[in-house]
């Protein structure tokens, strides 16, 4: 049965990828291209790019992608619902736990602990996509036009509080419209 | 009943904006949800959402989800959950099942490519602001134990590769003590 195969593989994968999408890929692979021979390593690289190129939690883009690889748009079902599996439940009990206990001064100080650690966590985040969108592979100089983007929208955000979507769609036919120019 | 499934259907459609542009992984869904259910919305505060942010990153599973689920369930509970994990995994599904017809194509077209990477700018400039107006309130409180938490984290973190969990640990242990100190001397002095 490749669905119950696919659903019990994700589970694992949900259970075990702590950290996010980058967490998850190796054990993806692990999966995919070891246990089960649903994906050449080749096939396993493609759906990494574009789960990484859509929109969307790069976790639930691979399981959806495989899934549909291995069994069609079921299969792809499967995938994802055993992806989420994991998390729906232990995040569920954590939030009852974390809206049950924050007035605590004893939790509320853990937790005050835990801020600067988390704004730390997103500034690597922020830098390392820093590196991906003026650095892109191969590439030794600076684009101008991204650093152009980049301050138009860092300064439009600042400035005018415009929801952060619309600014990232304009940036894009913006970027779009100067390459086809 | 009414403002109930209001409630819910807000909930839903906020969450599929926000998960149909995440791009580059999990943590951008932080100032996306931060602009729609803190400032938009209120129904969280700033503070709470970075509780939320640190217990996502620590659980198993999509970051993005786990901070769905966490927001979902604070503006409706368990069925405030559901809906948002729905919320969330929704899009990428449409969007994956359809490009997976055609990736290869969709994955080498020049202007995909281009407006992938001008959105990829924008969100540069987007967690750009995120982080200096974060870091920015917590230098404003002069604390120099958070302050100095949160240069180290940075510089564990991005020099040295500390495991996140780990991270998460010490830090919170480091909250604790800060708080038992606190505690001791005012004790003393009363």
């Amino acid at each position: 049965m490749v669905y119950l195969e696919l659903i019990w593989s994700f589970i694992q994968i949900g259970l075990f990828s702590i950290g996010g999408g980058y967490a998850a890929m190796p054990l993806i692979q692990h999966q995919a291209c070891e246990v089960h021979n649903w994906l050449s390593m080749e096939e396993f690289g493609d759906i990494l790019t574009i789960s990484e190129m859509t929109p969307g939690p790069i976790t639930i883009n691979s399981a959806t992608f495989v899934g549909i690889q291995v069994a069609g748009i079921p299969g792809a079902l499967c995938a994802t619902i055993g992806c989420i599996i994991p998390s729906s439940i232990i995040v569920t009990i954590l939030a009852f736990i974390y809206y049950r206990f924050k007035g605590l001064n004893s939790v509320q100080s853990v937790l005050k602990g835990l801020r600067p650690a988390v704004i730390a966590m997103i500034a690597t985040a922020w830098i390392s996509i820093m590196r991906m969108a003026f650095f892109p592979e191969g590439a030794k100089q600076i684009d101008l036009v991204s650093i152009t983007l980049f301050l138009l929208a860092f300064i439009t955000l600042k400035k005018w509080k415009i929801n952060p979507i619309f600014v990232m769609l304009a940036s894009g036919l913006i970027n779009l419209l100067i390459g086809v120019i | 009943m009414n403002s109930k499934l209001k409630r819910y259907l807000i909930l839903f459609f906020s969450t599929f904006k926000i998960s149909a542009f995440t791009f580059g992984g999990g943590f951008v869904i932080i100032p996306l949800m931060r602009k729609q259910f803190v400032h938009k919305l209120k129904w969280i505060d700033d503070d709470e959402m970075l509780d939320l942010a640190a217990i996502a990153q620590s659980s198993p599973g999509a970051i993005a989800v786990n901070a769905s689920i966490l927001v979902g369930y604070k503006a409706a509970g368990v069925p405030g959950a559901i809906i948002s994990i729905l919320a969330t995994i929704i899009p990428p599904f449409i969007i994956i099942s359809i490009i997976s017809g055609f990736y290869i194509a969709f994955r080498d077209n020049k202007y995909v490519s281009l407006i992938m990477e001008g959105m990829l700018v924008a969100v540069a400039a987007v967690l750009a602001d995120l982080v200096i107006s974060m870091a920015w309130d917590i230098l404003k409180k002069r604390r120099a134990v958070e302050i100095a938490m949160l240069i180290l984290s940075f510089i564990l973190l991005e020099f040295f590769n500390l495991n996140i969990i780990l991270l998460i640990f010490i830090a919170g242990f480091i909250g604790f003590m800060d708080y038992k100190v606190a505690k001791r001397r005012q004790n003393g002095l009363s």
